[in-house]
């Protein structure tokens, strides 16, 4: 404890101080970087490692209770790929994953774009209102958009009989595949937008109003102005936000999941997240669902990359 | 002159019909929360919790289970805080105040690590944690949750820790600190804001997580805040499901977090595409 005070004024007779201090520079980093290396190797180094090994053995029930588990090479994934359930999981996923982070970044760019025009309130109101939305904890938004959706006393049904549209009394959209999705896009899409409308907007304040005036007072038009003066200035925004709803959008499990447990067929209903959940929990087979985790971290890696040069940039 | 204006109210309007459309459903929430079954049951919903009370609210905050999970959650979410804070602390330091070799490939392990999906991993980690007998462990997950925090908690402290420039704590050691002192002196009030701000991220993930949480604590009595509202449905659906007990149930896992999160956002939000806007 005291000896950074007894030892501080020999230092500096002893040895050349600039000899000293890199050679305390050397090492003192690597030091600082121990506790949180261990901890990344032990938490989420080993169970990759793991989860690469496992994927190479037969790992079902049998294995659980103590039977070896042989090594079986690619049988894991060339079962995976010549299972057309996979490929429908896969293909659904991709889909969906497209689909929902399209309509996120569309309607928050829209709404970042009418911020940008409103008068002070009214922004405020729209901000608060986002703000609200993106507090929600996954799992509370879930259980309100539930209720809404319920088939029995749900708000949507009964607005929809007003509305007048046919079958809407008692109708349960968890039911059928495509509704389903529709309504885990739409939930999707509600809890996404804030994080994109702000983050879009915060860029677009970026935009400097002089140059706006200039290119108006040489006659550029407002579609002008979007094009050639706003979109390349946040450009970098739109496709890192559309790059992160991608990956976030690939990975659902929490959404999907619990509207699955609401009522939605879990075969016809599965992403690659509920799958291996299925296949991991459910069915107890360690092998196949490691294969189908490593196909998923692999394409989150890929889909990364561009995100993460893009922060590395920044790393000065 | 006339037209500009039209054209403003039409957005105003715009913009609110958006805000009613993203807030209602928080409302919604609120709102059912108040109101007793039978009203709910009608076949005309109830909009405005006129004659509400707060006797949902009451029955499943005094529910033992509430409290338990509520524990639960405390006791996972505060470890992952406090460990995340100190191990990031120390990490982000070495990355923004000393060039080693070896540092740029661990800075882009942290942030290939940060975007790994839980869903990619569940399994192995369950596997993991059941073989070392930490399955149903509020420590089991908190280290899970630390581990899954900790690469963009580094990230998010070495732009505050690079903020206070090493001048000022050289400074105070020319004066005649102590390195310690310097650094406790100086540089960590500087700091607050920063530790703050990773924190609140800190507590935010590890208190709303779903997926790990189910996967690893499969017991009831181990149950976090999120698992025990997902059994809280699935218990009232085995019984026609009353709506204002589940709705009351999401309002207090929700109301404390979002009063959180507005207090302490927009520190919290540049921090994801800050770079991005910057350029």
């Amino acid at each position: 404890m005291t000896t950074g005070t007894t030892t501080a004024p020999t230092a500096p007779s002893a040895a050349p101080p600039q000899h000293a201090n890199r050679k305390r520079t050397n090492r003192l980093p690597l030091i600082l970087i121990v506790p949180a290396l261990v901890l990344l190797v032990a938490a989420l180094g080993y169970p990759i490692g793991w989860q690469v090994v496992t994927s190479f053995r037969e790992y079902g029930l049998l294995q659980q209770f103590g039977a070896p588990a042989p090594f079986v090479g690619l049988d894991n994934y060339v079962e995976l790929v010549t299972d057309p359930y996979m490929w429908t999981v896969v293909v659904r996923s991709i889909v969906f994953c497209i689909v929902t982070a399209v309509v996120t970044v569309a309607i928050g760019g829209a709404m970042a774009v009418l911020m940008n025009a409103l008068t002070t309130w009214p922004r405020v109101v729209l901000q608060v209102a986002l703000l609200l939305a993106w507090a929600m904890p996954v799992v509370a938004a879930m259980t309100v958009w539930i209720w809404i959706v319920d088939w029995r006393r749900g708000l949507l049904n009964w607005a929809l009989v007003r509305l007048g549209v046919d079958g809407a009394e008692g109708h349960n959209w968890l039911a059928e595949p495509l509704s389903f999705f529709v309504v885990a896009s739409v939930i999707i899409v509600w809890m996404s937008v804030p994080f994109v409308a702000l983050s879009i907007y915060a860029g677009l304040t970026q935009v400097s109003t002089e140059v706006l005036e200039a290119a108006e007072l040489d006659g550029a038009t407002g579609i002008q102005r979007l094009r050639h003066i706003i979109v390349p200035i946040i450009a970098p925004v739109l496709s890192i936000v559309m790059l992160l709803q991608l990956i976030w959008d690939l990975r659902v499990f929490t959404q999907i999941k619990l509207l699955q447990d609401a009522g939605g067929v879990t075969n016809e209903t599965n992403l690659l997240g509920t799958y291996v959940y299925q296949l991991g929990t459910g069915k107890g087979d360690f092998g196949t669902a490691s294969a189908v985790s490593i196909l998923i971290l692999v394409l989150t890696i890929a889909l990364s990359g561009y995100y993460v040069r893009s922060l590395m940039k920044e790393d000065v | 002159m006339h037209r500009s204006r039209a054209k403003r109210t039409l957005l105003t309007t715009l913009a609110l019909v958006l805000a009613f459309a993203w807030a209602f459903p928080v409302y919604w929430m609120l709102n059912s929360a108040f109101l007793p079954n039978v009203v709910l049951q009608s076949a005309t919903p109830t909009f405005l919790p006129f004659g509400g009370s707060f006797d949902n609210l009451v029955s499943v905050a005094t529910d033992g289970s509430f409290g338990q999970a509520l524990t639960i959650s405390l006791i996972v979410t505060i470890t992952t805080v406090v460990a995340a804070i100190m191990i990031a602390f120390l990490g982000a330091l070495a990355i923004s105040r000393f060039r080693f070799r070896g540092r740029g490939s661990f800075v882009l392990a942290l942030l290939l690590i940060q975007m790994l999906p839980a869903e990619g991993l569940f399994i192995a980690q369950y596997k993991m944690m059941s073989s070392l007998g930490l399955l149903n462990q509020a420590i089991g997950l908190a280290v899970l949750y630390t581990a899954a925090v900790v690469p963009f908690t580094i990230w998010m402290l070495r732009g505050f820790v690079a903020g206070v420039p090493a001048d000022l704590e050289e400074a105070a050691m020319v004066d005649g600190l102590s390195r310690t002192r310097a650094f406790l002196k100086i540089t960590f009030p500087l700091l607050a804001p920063g530790l703050v701000a990773s924190a609140v991220y800190a507590f935010l993930q590890a208190w709303n997580e779903f997926t790990v949480a189910l996967v690893i604590m499969t017991e009831e009595q181990s149950r976090t805040l999120p698992l025990w509202l997902r059994g809280f449905v699935q218990a009232s659906a085995s019984r026609e499901t009353d709506w204002g007990q589940v709705m009351a149930a999401s309002t207090l896992v929700a109301v404390p977090v979002i009063i959180f999160f507005l207090v302490v956002q927009g520190r919290m939000s540049s921090g994801l595409v800050g770079g991005a806007v910057k350029g």
